[in-house]
């Protein structure tokens, strides 16, 4: 790439202001609060906008600069990728339902998140955090890009890539995705940024990128772990806005702390919720493992989260509510997860299995204090069921918590072996919950989560296509026999062996 | 006790000067390998420095040419034309 | 104001009773047999006799665990939203004193899955 003269008439420091500040002014014809109405609604104080710094300093000049050489370098991995057969390089296609669960699950989000900080950005009088919001709406709408150019190549082998913006909208375990981000999307632009930029970017996006991407390079699979990389090399940038937009709220007004504490305890316990998707793609997805969830945390939150949280009280801020819950599930909501997937897979567009004895040996040595006791004899009561003919599918809708709108798999803080229920009223009616979190969150805003649109009750209420399964999978436009099921017998697996004997054969 | 301030960059042929510019100039960073990433712990504080990067890469280097190998980091960051830093106050 | 917003925020809840065509949504979660991985959601219109759901539905839901034919509905332990409940077999769900979005608990002695593991 080219690269920029040393000889530079401005520093990092004078161009920054130059191309941020200096390009924002006072509206004349309309007052400011006219022209910017919702960036006071939420009770937050800012006094002097100016105090906005992006540590980065990262002007819209040099970001075209980089984010182009950037597009340059990753195009030319995936093109190279589906030119040379890529697919055939992944150490078994069971990997493939990982991806099918990103795409449909976390691609519609980075449009999203597109979507929301264009908005955000409208809304902030402010010309630095503008100008932050402006550069990640295009970044985000970049990642929803590139994921699907680069997972399209899976789309022309493999079930369930083929209809992921319809799925995202109806399928019953992409609501937790889906409502996640309306949540957010829904609240004022500095919750929005508070559940986005930091909770989710800052707190815990490295779980979702990091490890997993890692992992995906492990198990061959070259496309993915670029557009992985490649979409977090943005991300750098978007947790430093995250602990930007933190510290200046608190900088700002001592009024702003109570604020900024609730939201962080709420999107905190949000982003928790729904990164039980990636601690099951981590521990059961991957054909070969870099870490397991519980490592991942530790690592992730637990000492990098702590550490930011220790630097963060200086402001009053304390570690969000329910870490401590967190902690405490660590070695078990994976497997709950994936225990929830495997009796539902009949009506899921990706597939499940039960993890083989080298698999299971690896769970136990990662989980010694619940994988013998409770998970293994899980599998084995399900592998002597698989044996007799008998795979054991759930036939019966799950009741699903009115919050994270996951089914209420989840047990209690201290007794891994009962099911955790909380519950609450409202004007007369009765909502149930998973977790103290999530109840909390409810508690706090009722009018907003009566509104959940809960796949199961929209199930029994018929508006999902009808009352059979088929025809609700119908709805859902996941092709019964292809995309559901086991992985054995699948045609995925059919496929998959046969290219395995056929290389088998050409070596021979 | 010192909280560790963390950078995680890509295991590519950009960023392995850089690494090695980290090493050179954090005595107390901790480099660990994953699979097409390294991560690198440092108590308290980290820097990369310009000059080093270009020592080792033997051309003019923009510390921003870091947003084109970074995966992820921890800490506050401080960025001026000649360094990069991370830091927990 | 029960929401930060804008404006004026009330909405109807999605899941009232009259939503369900004369059902209410009942929740059923057999303890120590996490092979179910949660609690399920049946619709039932409320004056079903509480024995159907037990003879008729339940080995619909429950029947694949081989620990299911070995329970003894006599023995069996209920909370019906929380609190310890006998219910009448020969009663409706309404006249046992379900409700909309109720939960019920139960437990069978002697039956905690597959060796005892909970599943």
């Amino acid at each position: 790439m080219s690269v920029a003269t040393k000889a530079r008439k401005l520093g990092l420091k004078q161009r920054y202001a130059l191309m941020t500040r200096g390009l924002g002014w006072e509206t004349t014809y309309q007052p400011m609060d006219t022209v910017f109405p919702y960036d006071t609604y939420e009770g937050i104080k800012i006094h002097d906008w100016d105090a906005w710094e992006d540590p980065f300093r990262l002007t819209m000049d040099a970001y075209w600069k980089y984010q182009s050489e950037k597009e340059r370098k990753l195009y030319a991995v995936i093109d190279s990728f589906a030119q040379n057969n890529g697919h055939l390089g992944i150490t078994d296609a069971r990997y493939v339902n990982a991806i099918k669960l990103f795409l449909t699950g976390v691609s519609p989000l980075e449009y999203q998140a597109h979507r929301g900080f264009a908005h955000a950005g409208r809304h902030f009088r402010g010309v630095g955090p503008r100008i932050a919001c402006q550069m990640q709406s295009i970044d985000e709408l970049r990642h929803a890009q590139t994921q699907v150019h680069a997972m399209s190549h899976y789309n022309k082998y493999f079930d369930g890539f083929h209809d992921k913006t319809h799925m995202h909208d109806r399928v019953w375990y992409l609501s937790v995705p889906k409502s996640f981000f309306d949540d957010a999307m829904t609240a004022g632009p500095f919750e929005f940024l508070t559940a986005i930029s930091f909770s989710f970017e800052y707190v815990l996006t490295n779980l979702l990128f990091v490890p997993f991407m890692s992992g995906a390079a492990y198990n061959g699979d070259m496309a993915t772990v670029t557009f992985g990389f490649s979409a977090q090399s943005d991300e750098a940038r978007h947790m430093t806005l995250g602990l930007e937009v933190i510290k200046f709220m608190l900088e700002q007004d001592e009024g702003n702390t109570p604020i900024v504490q609730r939201w962080m305890d709420k999107w905190f316990w949000r982003g928790y919720r729904l990164l039980a998707l990636v601690a099951m793609m981590m521990d059961y997805m991957l054909p070969k493992r870099i870490m397991s969830w519980q490592e991942a945390w530790e690592m992730y939150f637990e000492e990098a989260g702590g550490a930011l949280f220790e630097d963060l009280s200086r402001y009053g801020i304390r570690p969000p509510k329910y870490h401590e819950v967190a902690a405490k599930e660590k070695d078990r909501i994976s497997h709950e997860a994936w225990g929830i997937f495997y009796n539902y897979t009949h009506a899921a567009a990706f597939h499940t299995w039960l993890p083989n004895e080298d698999e299971m040996a690896w769970l136990s040595a990662k989980y010694p204090k619940t994988f013998d006791k409770i998970y293994r004899p899980r599998y084995e009561q399900w592998a002597k069921m698989k044996a007799e003919g008998k795979r054991f599918y759930n036939n019966t809708l799950p009741q699903l918590c009115t919050t994270c709108q996951i089914p209420m798999g989840f047990t209690e803080p201290d007794d891994p072996t009962t099911i955790c229920f909380r519950s609450s009223e409202y004007r007369g009616e009765r909502y149930h919950f998973c977790s103290d979190g999530c109840k909390d969150i409810f508690d706090y805003e009722p009018e907003k989560y009566i509104q959940s649109w809960l796949p199961v009750h929209q199930i029994y209420q018929g508006n999902c296509g009808g009352a059979e399964l088929g025809q609700v999978l119908d709805w859902y436009h996941i092709n019964q026999g292809a995309d559901n099921l086991d992985y054995d017998g699948s045609p995925d697996q059919q496929l998959w062996d046969k290219w395995m004997s056929d290389r088998k054969k050409a070596a021979s | 006790m010192t909280r560790n301030v963390s950078i995680t960059l890509q295991n590519t042929d950009d960023a392995r000067p850089i690494i090695e510019a980290i090493e050179q100039d954090n005595p107390d960073a901790v480099v660990h390998h994953y699979p097409s990433m390294v991560k690198i712990d440092s108590p308290g504080q980290l820097t990369v420095r310009q000059s080093t990067v270009e020592e080792k890469l033997g051309r003019d280097w923009d510390v921003q040419e870091l947003h084109l190998s970074i995966i992820s980091l921890s800490g506050n960051v401080d960025e001026e034309d000649e360094y990069f830093t991370l830091s927990w106050q | 104001m029960p929401v930060t917003a804008i404006g004026k925020y009330e909405f109807e809840p999605l899941d009232k009773r009259e939503n369900f065509h004369g059902n209410i949504i009942t929740y059923w979660n057999w303890e120590k047999h996490l092979m179910f991985c949660s609690p399920v959601a049946l619709p039932f219109p409320p004056d079903m006799r509480f024995g159907d759901v037990v003879e008729k539905v339940f080995p619909d839901v429950y029947g694949a665990h081989p620990d299911f034919e070995k329970v003894d509905w006599s023995k069996v332990k209920w909370t019906l939203n929380q609190e310890p409940f006998t219910p009448d077999f020969d009663r409706s769900l309404e006249e046992n004193g379900f409700d909309h979005k109720c939960v019920v608990r139960f437990w069978t002695p002697g039956l905690d899955g597959y060796k005892g593991s909970a599943n």
